[in-house]
């Protein structure tokens, strides 16, 4: 898929990482100490289904039946997971 | 798809301004006397009026209703009051991420319990020095083995360990050590707070500043210990204003993602907004947060850049810092409606020139510090000590 990111690969939330739908905002946010990441569309509906428990390429089959109409949606979500890692708000879960 | 905005301190949020970070001073109370404290030096006239559960409750529902998110349950000492149990699970209630800002001291296995029972999010505790001295000394306390104590209840319990060091002129050469200290006993988080001088810290500010090159040499230890650690510890370093070109975006902006409800309800954009002259604050008491955040005076006051002189107004900058801090503009200046005069194109820069010269003299730095306690906050209302706080005033 990507130099980091393997189609097996199974991310979760990073320890101490908390994820909402904020009713407020209109969108869903990340929340951790001393900081808050609003996360607009896409960027939700991805973190959304990174549940420590599905890999990588079930979860881009999952978004590829919710939004159908998406062009290279493969691409966008490994893009996504892999700033996700980097900035450590999620992270590699064994099975 | 990878659309997303940072929302931390001094990241734009959008449009409408919406509180997102609530901090509730629940009380000014507090068994520590930090040299460095930012709290209101007439804090001794607030601590008799202080909000009930209830009135904290609806204070929490209403916030969350304007889209607060971020909840720091702050001091004085929180821990103080008996009713942090049930403030921290209707936070936890209302879909808070709740954060407990502390000293340590009150902190039990009991309620460490109870706290997590309630959807407590994390904790975050002072720590002062890797020495026994400089932490008794700058808190006027003898807590240097308690706070050891706690952080490790705070690791039992599962918290994200957050531990906010305030440095000073004091720990400033001790950094490294105090890093070390922070990785040995398991912190995720640590902010390294350089004082900012307001409340207490402003007046022992000659005692306080550390030098240039002491500052510096922090910096460097600092980027050095983050480079070993990488991702396993967060370290933030606050920088002091008073060395830099540009003055901070105070807040993110007047009433743009922050607000603060004080012990006795008083409703603030920032810590220190009260001493700000011909403003009335709304209360909690008798004011709605809806109409406090949306249309209250204080709160439009300076919002935006509407207020702004020269050379603020036309500077290509101004949105960068939104002229910096109207508090500090006018504690230094008298004017709340000048440049920050921490910015090298303010013309009363040469206040924060003199205020590090004067952190260099000797005389001035063995002047005896004012400790934050009852008896000097109350000296201070009294004007026992007005020679002390006029320095403060003096326009240029």
């Amino acid at each position: 898929m990507s130099d980091k990111i393997k189609s097996d690969d199974v991310f979760g939330l990073a320890r101490h990482y908390r994820f909402q739908w904020e009713e407020a905002q209109g969108c869903y946010v990340l929340l951790f100490p001393e900081g808050m990441i609003k996360l607009n569309g896409g960027a939700g509906e991805v973190i959304k289904r990174l549940d420590g428990k599905k890999n990588v390429a079930a979860v881009v089959d999952e978004l590829k039946t919710a939004f159908p109409e998406a062009p290279d949606l493969e691409a966008d979500v490994v893009a996504m997971i892999e700033l996700a890692a980097d900035k450590a708000w999620i992270e590699r879960k064994s099975t | 798809m990878s659309d997303f905005e940072a929302v931390n301190n001094g990241a734009k949020i959008g449009h409408a301004p919406k509180p997102l970070w609530l901090l509730a001073e629940v009380t000014y109370r507090c068994p520590l006397h930090c040299a460095f404290c930012y709290n209101p030096t007439d804090y001794v006239t607030h601590t008799q009026n202080e909000l009930t559960t209830e009135q904290w409750i609806k204070a929490l529902r209403e916030a969350r209703k304007l889209g607060a998110l971020q909840l720091g349950i702050s001091g004085g000492e929180p821990l103080l009051r008996d009713d942090i149990e049930e403030i921290v699970a209707e936070a936890g209630r209302l879909g808070y991420y709740t954060n407990l800002i502390t000293s340590g001291v009150g902190l039990t296995e009991k309620r460490i319990a109870e706290f997590k029972r309630g959807g407590l999010d994390h904790i975050q505790l002072s720590m002062h020095d890797i020495t026994k001295e400089i932490n008794n000394f700058i808190t006027d306390t003898n807590t240097f083995e308690l706070k050891k104590k706690v952080a490790a209840m705070i690791k039992e319990h599962d918290y994200p360990m957050v531990l906010n060091v305030v440095i000073h002129r004091y720990n400033i050469e001790h950094i490294g050590e105090i890093l070390d200290m922070a990785e040995q006993i398991g912190a995720d988080y640590v902010e390294l707070a350089n004082t900012q001088y307001y409340g207490w810290s402003l007046l022992n500010r000659a005692q306080l500043m550390p030098t240039k090159e002491q500052l510096l040499k922090a910096e460097a230890v600092t980027n050095k210990f983050r480079e070993r650690v990488g991702n396993k510890m967060k370290v933030f370093f606050v920088v002091p204003d008073y060395y830099a070109d540009r003055p901070k975006k105070c807040m993110n902006g007047w009433g743009e993602v922050f607000m603060i409800v004080t012990a006795n309800g008083d409703v603030l954009p920032c810590h220190s907004a009260r001493v700000l002259p011909g403003l009335t604050f709304p209360n909690v008491k008798d004011a709605d947060l809806d109409w406090v955040w949306n249309e209250s005076p204080a709160f439009m006051k300076y919002r935006g850049d509407d207020w702004m002189k020269e050379p603020c107004r036309t500077c290509p900058d101004k949105e960068k810092d939104l002229g910096g801090c109207r508090c500090q503009a006018f504690l230094l200046s008298g004017d709340a409606e000048s440049a920050d005069p921490v910015c090298s194109l303010s013309p009363n820069h040469h206040l924060i020139e003199k205020a590090i010269e004067d952190a260099k003299n000797p005389q001035l730095a063995a002047q005896p510090i004012v400790f934050r306690n009852d008896k000097n906050s109350r000296k201070l209302v009294d004007g026992e000590s007005d020679e002390l706080v006029a320095d403060f005033h003096a326009l240029p």
